[in-house]
């Protein structure tokens, strides 16, 4: 398969604090990844980066061979490529149906339509008029993911979709997933609950101290191997 | 009794001028949090571009509007993205300064351009001409601007509630990050929003220079009505804007009513009354 993104020695940086030190990474088209790692490891930044809130050198970042490191956010966007933030992040003055309607706001054509949300996640529907900020954490995540689907992209990030969340409800999320990369997208799933993120992807990159501790294809990584990656101690 | 019912309704017309200088304040505050020092004298500078059309076209000033709107709305543009955009950030100093050098940049620029003389907008008959009704008199022109400022208001609120062009405003307002990776260009989004601002004093302006005389010199008033006028009204509130200048306005005229030298004072009062009372203001942009 070809490779959708490919990251070249990523480095990215706070004022004088370094987050990430020389990530490499790549993901086919199609392909499903997890990322792990604990707090602070770097995985919000990394993703960041990608998605041009945080700008890099043009060929950190490669995308369809189309060097994006240091493109503005909105022209990453404009190339498919879709974040469901940290912490949701819904905007608290749109309603619902307002949020989805400006994630549709890039135009790109393809199979993600308000009423294709509305059917995965059919409580949307009933509250489309209700303000963001007056629904129930996970149905706000539904709509931070609905929201990043309307843009039709091709690579979508997921930042930690399960945080806060009650385990029902994580479920039902996770239970959604087949139905959206199975349009032919590629994701990558951020997430601190690891055998989460590790059920739906087909390899996985652990990151710790803003460096990649283990990478491997999910069924051939061991326990022990992912919780000396995590924690960097031997277990 | 029925003269000061007079002093209430003119008091309440004065306040639709007041909420046409302050529609624009109150827009580039809600959508960018920028506090446009320069705001009183962009609408002296709209009057001045009024004066000019008037004469160079031999046209009434409603119909150099034609003209002002677009030129103010292409002026509030470029201003924002060629200047304003680059000072915006979390600290909330540098725009306060830049918006005051534009300030005295353009009292000067004016000066240079049509000198101290005080001039007036010519409006023909509108400007005499009065209605009256069971002993109340009220004059046309303050009519019509009320009416105007009415409709302006709505206008704004249907752009920012209703519309696709609205909706970017309020998204990049709640998060510029977010709503950047949206896909909305956030300097792109405060262009309009600037030029948006502009088109409406470009209004306030001619309608200020056919009502009374103007100098290059009386731009920070302007403001200052406005500014209070939108405090008053609560942050992010179109219609309080709306409320916040007439209450301004009544305010005005009954101490004029009273006392000629007290118009002015009556109204920082009622100013200084509502902050003290509701410091957000009567009706603040309350989150839904
Ligand atoms: N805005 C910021 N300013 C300064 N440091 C930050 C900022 N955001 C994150 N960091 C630091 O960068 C490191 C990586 O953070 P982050 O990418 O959020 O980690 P993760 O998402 O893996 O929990 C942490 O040490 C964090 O404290
Ligand atoms: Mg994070």
């Amino acid at each position: 398969m070809p490779d959708l993104l490919t990251l070249h020695a990523l480095d990215a940086h706070y004022g004088d604090f370094q987050a990430l030190f020389g990530i490499d990474m790549t993901l086919a088209d199609g392909e499903v990844i997890a990322i792990i790692g604990a707090n602070g490891a770097g995985k919000t930044t990394m993703l960041r980066s990608i998605s041009g809130l945080l700008r890099n050198r043009a060929d950190q970042i490669v995308y369809r061979g189309q060097p994006i490191g240091a493109l503005r956010a909105d022209r990453v966007a404009h190339l498919g490529i879709a974040l469901v933030p940290e912490g949701r992040q819904l905007f608290p003055s749109l309603s619902v149906e307002e949020n989805l309607l400006l994630g549709g706001k890039v135009g790109r054509p393809g199979p993600w339509s308000m009423e294709k949300v509305f059917g995965l996640f059919p409580i949307l529907e009933e509250r489309r008029r209700q303000a963001s900020t007056s629904l129930s954490g996970g149905q706000q995540q539904m709509v931070a993911i609905g929201r990043a689907l309307m843009a039709n992209p091709d690579f979508v990030m997921f930042d930690e979709v399960s945080l806060g969340l009650a385990p029902v409800v994580i479920k039902s999320i996770y239970d959604a997933l087949p139905d959206i990369v199975g349009e032919g997208m590629t994701a990558m799933i951020v997430e601190q609950d690891i055998s989460k993120a590790l059920s739906v992807s087909s390899r996985v990159y652990c990151l710790q101290e803003g460096r990649v501790s283990l990478e491997g294809r999910t069924k051939d990584v061991t326990h022990d191997q992912i919780t000396q990656a995590y924690f960097g101690v031997a277990a | 009794m029925i003269e000061w019912v007079g002093v209430i309704v003119q008091g309440t017309l004065l306040g639709g001028l007041y909420a046409l200088f302050a529609a624009g304040l109150s827009l580039i505050f809600g959508v960018m949090r920028l506090v446009n020092i320069a705001h009183g004298d962009l609408i002296v500078l709209a009057a001045y571009l009024g004066l000019s059309t008037t004469m160079m076209l031999d046209v009434h000033p409603f119909v150099a509007l034609i003209v002002v709107m677009p030129l103010m709305a292409g002026i509030g543009y470029a201003l924002q993205r060629g200047v304003l955009n680059q000072t915006l950030g979390p600290d909330i100093l540098p725009p306060l300064l830049v918006t005051f050098g534009l300030s005295v940049i353009l009292q000067n620029a004016l000066l240079e351009g049509y000198t101290a003389d005080p001039q007036k907008l010519n409006g023909g008959a509108i400007e005499t001409a009065s209605l009256s009704a069971g002993g109340l008199a009220v004059g046309v022109l303050p009519l019509l601007t009320f009416v105007v400022a009415v409709a302006m208001i709505a206008c704004l609120q249907w752009i920012f509630y209703k519309t696709s062009l609205g909706r970017g405003f309020r998204a990049v307002s709640d998060n510029q990050d977010i709503a950047q990776i949206m896909g909305l260009n956030k300097a792109h989004v405060f262009g309009l929003a600037m030029a948006l601002a502009l088109a409406v004093t470009a209004i306030a302006g001619i309608l200020l220079g056919m009502r009374t005389s103007f100098d290059p010199a009386i731009g920070g008033g302007r403001l200052i009505f406005g500014f209070e006028a939108v405090i008053i009204g609560g942050l992010g509130s179109l219609w309080g804007t709306l409320a916040g200048g007439v209450i301004l306005g009544v305010a005005q005229t009954i101490g004029a009513k009273i006392d000629p030298g007290w118009q002015l004072l009556a109204g920082h009062i009622a100013f200084l009354v509502v902050l003290a009372v509701r410091p957000n203001g009567l009706f603040p942009r309350v989150e839904h």
